[in-house]
């Protein structure tokens, strides 16, 4: 820690660059989370997580049951599937995700009776009782290997397999694990909601995290904008060594080179890990979700989903069952608006957007923004001016522009000069383009051209 | 936590489109940029009306007309959607006019203009494509193609009615006098008599001086230039260097006997500042990186100060500019920032 964090301990800190947009969370932050009911059918992907996809281990027809394991992992890195609903099992189809990924799915039509619904169904997946003592019990392999069983990966986006970050690594120990309550995507709330309503669940999901890595202290990273959230997380972790730390506002601050940055002020190297530099980042939901699959032994199943932006008619934070159709959720929401433009997978600066709503909700679907034509980008595209602004703000400081145009003339010397390989996409720099440049899109050719 | 109540009939589906991400942009366009630029000349603008009456207004508008007929004439030749509506063309007129002097005839703002717009903006491929500042490339053309109405004595015109414009410009004076110290004309101890005209700082303040139209007044040009440094129009880096390389050669050609004037003098004096906000931090023409910028503004005041001093010109800043242009992409093949952590490594 630095010797003005050191000093003024309440100065909130954040990292250096990127962008302020307006985060818009009112829309939905404070409508408490609804458990939405059974749908009459899910279909539930085999290929969810980042790593390998799963070997399909139910014949059709076969009755499966909440829970009851659909897909094995295909590898160290991979993650099983679990069935989110009661019912049967039909003929392997395929689905579209928003990433444009096309993967095997095992559909499942729902039995009449599911065996939890509404308060019951929530009290089983993030609300009730959670412990804070007697959790020494569970040997660090204890945890990985639940986690690793229940089909745990980063509920914050990029879906990476859970138990591979918790691994013990003698050569490269860890001495920090932040828990990452950022949500810095405008719109998205279903992190929010959580750490409002569950805080208990977080908690002893950090604690359970940190026994598994042998990290000697674990803070909670949420932003200022969330101030009734870091209220909450700091009455249910009195008591515990848990800390919880409010950053200053901005995006990309949920990228974990950008949190080890604003947090603790260390550097991932390039091509790196947080584990490089003794830190691990799990996202809320997902130490939450460790803690039903340590505790209670459930798989994951279930996940808070934000449904938000002005194109949806009621805006809500849904409880939704692995496989869901997206358009379940938006009819559950009162449809869309008639002036929606575009619908996003995720929150606007990363998402993707859809063209059909008939995909599937999967573990790494935070939310679902729909945009009206009043709050899409739509600025007319024009020439690079060169004034620099995607430099300024490019949180990994690239120079996006120049990326661009190697990408545009197909001169793949000049991308790999400028470094494409170090960009996450966050969109920081198209945000800020005055020209209306698809730099993102650019930037993900000039990969292509390097690679 | 609450019940959930039974969903809804299914919704129709609006005409929604796909895109890459992100969604959202925030306020700041191109045509904004250029806006604000326009604002942040408004205080120098009034004070050139109020200092050159009619001389301003029509030295300013006719560089504004030529240089969006101008633009509107080359998008039509190219048969290219017409630009004027970027407003890019209207700054270009803006600048060059403020850079003329107030007697300069009318055909002087008219062919600057149509070299402004046309070799220095067209030729290269329109806006964003330029290497050298569109309005320095004018106005260079017209110095170099009409020195008699452009070089230091065109500034002054003794039978004229205001009775500003009968005297020489504050860096002239200063070039004249270590001239005419140097050829024994005027003695040591008469300096402090001549000089203190052209060193009041109050008239360099206000811009109750002869000199270029928009380059008079230094309080008038800190507040335009501060807003567009706020507003992130204009880089900060490029006005930060030009002024600390320019009052610390300054300093080292005053202790030398190069220069008349203090550091503080040649600063207010000229177009320096008027420069440094307006000219220097055109985006098209100056570097990417901050360190760059900085760089480029460090550049800039050396130039300055060396043509200043060594050169007979007693003004040297469009050729400052227009020769640190030059340099802007070699500085920013120089200073490509490393990423976050270092570069990645290459993967086989």
């Amino acid at each position: 820690m630095n010797i003005l964090t050191e000093r003024f301990p309440h100065k909130k800190t954040t990292f250096s660059r990127g962008v302020h947009p307006t985060d818009c969370k009112q829309l939905a932050a404070e409508t408490a989370i609804e458990v939405l009911p059974a749908p009459p059918e899910v279909r539930i992907p085999l290929h969810q997580h980042l790593g390998a996809p799963c070997k399909v281990v139910v014949k059709p027809r076969a009755e499966v049951a909440v829970g009851d394991v659909l897909g094995e992992a295909g590898g160290f890195v991979s993650a099983p599937v679990h069935s989110s609903i009661s019912g049967t099992t039909v003929r392997l189809s395929k689905v579209t995700l928003p990433n444009g990924r096309h993967v095997g799915a095992v559909p499942i039509s729902a039995a009449d009776e599911q065996p939890l619904s509404g308060r019951d169904l929530w009290d089983d997946v993030y609300g009730g009782e959670w412990p804070r003592d007697g959790l020494d019990h569970y040997a660090p392999e204890t945890i990985v290997a639940a986690a690793q069983s229940a089909g745990l990966v980063g509920l914050g986006g990029a879906a990476f397999p859970t138990h591979v970050k918790l691994v013990r690594n003698e050569e490269k120990p860890i001495d920090t694990l932040l828990l990452n309550g950022c949500e810095c995507e405008p719109y998205l709330t279903a992190d929010y909601r959580l750490m409002v309503e569950a805080p208990d669940a977080v908690v002893t999901g950090a604690l359970v995290a940190q026994r598994a890595i042998g990290a000697s202290r674990v803070i909670i990273c949420v932003e200022d904008n969330k101030p009734k959230a870091i209220t909450t997380l700091r009455t249910a972790a009195a008591g515990t060594d848990v800390q919880v730390r409010a950053l200053g506002t901005k995006y990309p601050q949920g990228g974990e080179k950008q949190l080890l940055s604003a947090a603790l002020k260390r550097t991932v190297p390039g091509g790196g890990l947080p584990l490089d530099v003794g830190v691990v980042v799990v996202n809320v939901a997902t130490a939450a979700s460790l803690a039903r699959a340590v505790v209670r032994g459930k798989p994951l199943t279930h996940r808070i989903v934000s449904v938000s932006g002005a194109g949806v008619r009621e805006p809500k934070n849904l409880l939704a069952p692995i496989g869901i159709s997206y358009r379940e959720l938006i009819d559950h929401c009162g449809g869309l608006r008639q002036d929606a433009v575009r619908i996003v997978a995720g929150g606007p600066m990363m998402g993707f957007t859809l063209g059909s709503l008939d995909v599937p909700v999967t573990k790494g679907t935070s939310g679902i923004t729909v945009l009206s034509q009043a709050e899409v980008r739509s600025r007319e595209q024009t020439n690079c001016v060169r004034c620099g602004r995607c430099v300024d703000v490019c949180p990994m400081r690239l120079v996006p522009t120049r990326l661009a145009l190697a990408a545009r003339s197909g001169n793949a010397d000049l991308a790999r000069s400028y470094y494409p390989m170090a960009c996450m996409e966050c969109g920081s720099c198209a945000y800020a383009c005055p020209s209306g440049l698809p730099l993102v899109q650019l930037i993900r050719l000039a990969k292509v051209l390097v690679h | 936590m609450s019940e959930a109540k039974p969903p809804i009939e299914s919704s129709p589906s609006p005409a929604v489109r796909v895109a890459p991400s992100p969604h959202l942009s925030d306020a700041m366009s191109t045509q904004r940029m250029m806006l604000d630029v326009a604002i942040a000349l408004i205080p120098a603008m009034i004070v050139a009306v109020l200092v050159f009456r009619w001389y301003a207004v029509v030295q300013v508008g006719l560089c504004v007309l030529v240089c969006l007929a101008t633009e509107a004439a080359v998008c039509w030749l190219q048969r290219k959607p017409c630009s004027v509506g970027d407003y890019s063309a209207l700054i270009t007129g803006l600048i060059l006019g403020l850079s003329l002097p107030w007697n300069a005839p009318w055909y002087i703002a008219v062919i600057g203009s149509l070299a402004a717009i046309g070799l220095g903006k067209a030729v290269f491929g329109g806006l964003g494509f330029n290497l050298f500042n569109p309005a320095m490339v004018g106005r260079a053309f017209v110095m170099l193609s009409f020195a008699r109405h452009l070089g230091a004595p065109a500034y002054r015109d003794a039978g004229a009615e205001l009775e500003i414009l009968t005297q020489a410009t504050p860096l002239s004076i200063a070039k004249q006098l270590a001239a005419d110290l140097a050829a024994g004309k005027v003695g040591i101890d008469q300096l402090q008599v001549h000089l203190q005209s052209a060193q009041d700082y109050w008239n360099l303040a206000t811009g109750w001086i002869n000199g270029s139209l928009g380059e008079t007044s230094a309080v008038a040009l800190l507040i335009g230039g501060l807003y567009l440094c706020w507003r992130r129009v204009a880089a900060w880096q490029i006005p930060a260097g030009i002024i600390l390389a320019t009052l610390v050669f300054v300093e080292l050609g005053y202790w030398t006997g190069l220069t008349l004037f203090g550091p503080l003098e040649h600063v207010l004096a000229g177009s320096l500042l008027f420069g440094a906000f307006f000219i220097a931090t055109d985006p098209v023409t100056s570097p990417l990186t901050a360190k760059g910028r900085f760089v480029f503004g460090l550049g800039i005041g050396l130039t300055v100060v060396v043509l200043r001093l060594l050169s007979g010109y007693p003004e040297g800043f469009m050729f400052a500019v227009l020769l640190m242009n030059a340099t802007v992409p070699l500085i920013n093949r120089w200073t490509i920032p490393r990423p976050l952590g270092g570069p990645p490594p290459e993967k086989e």
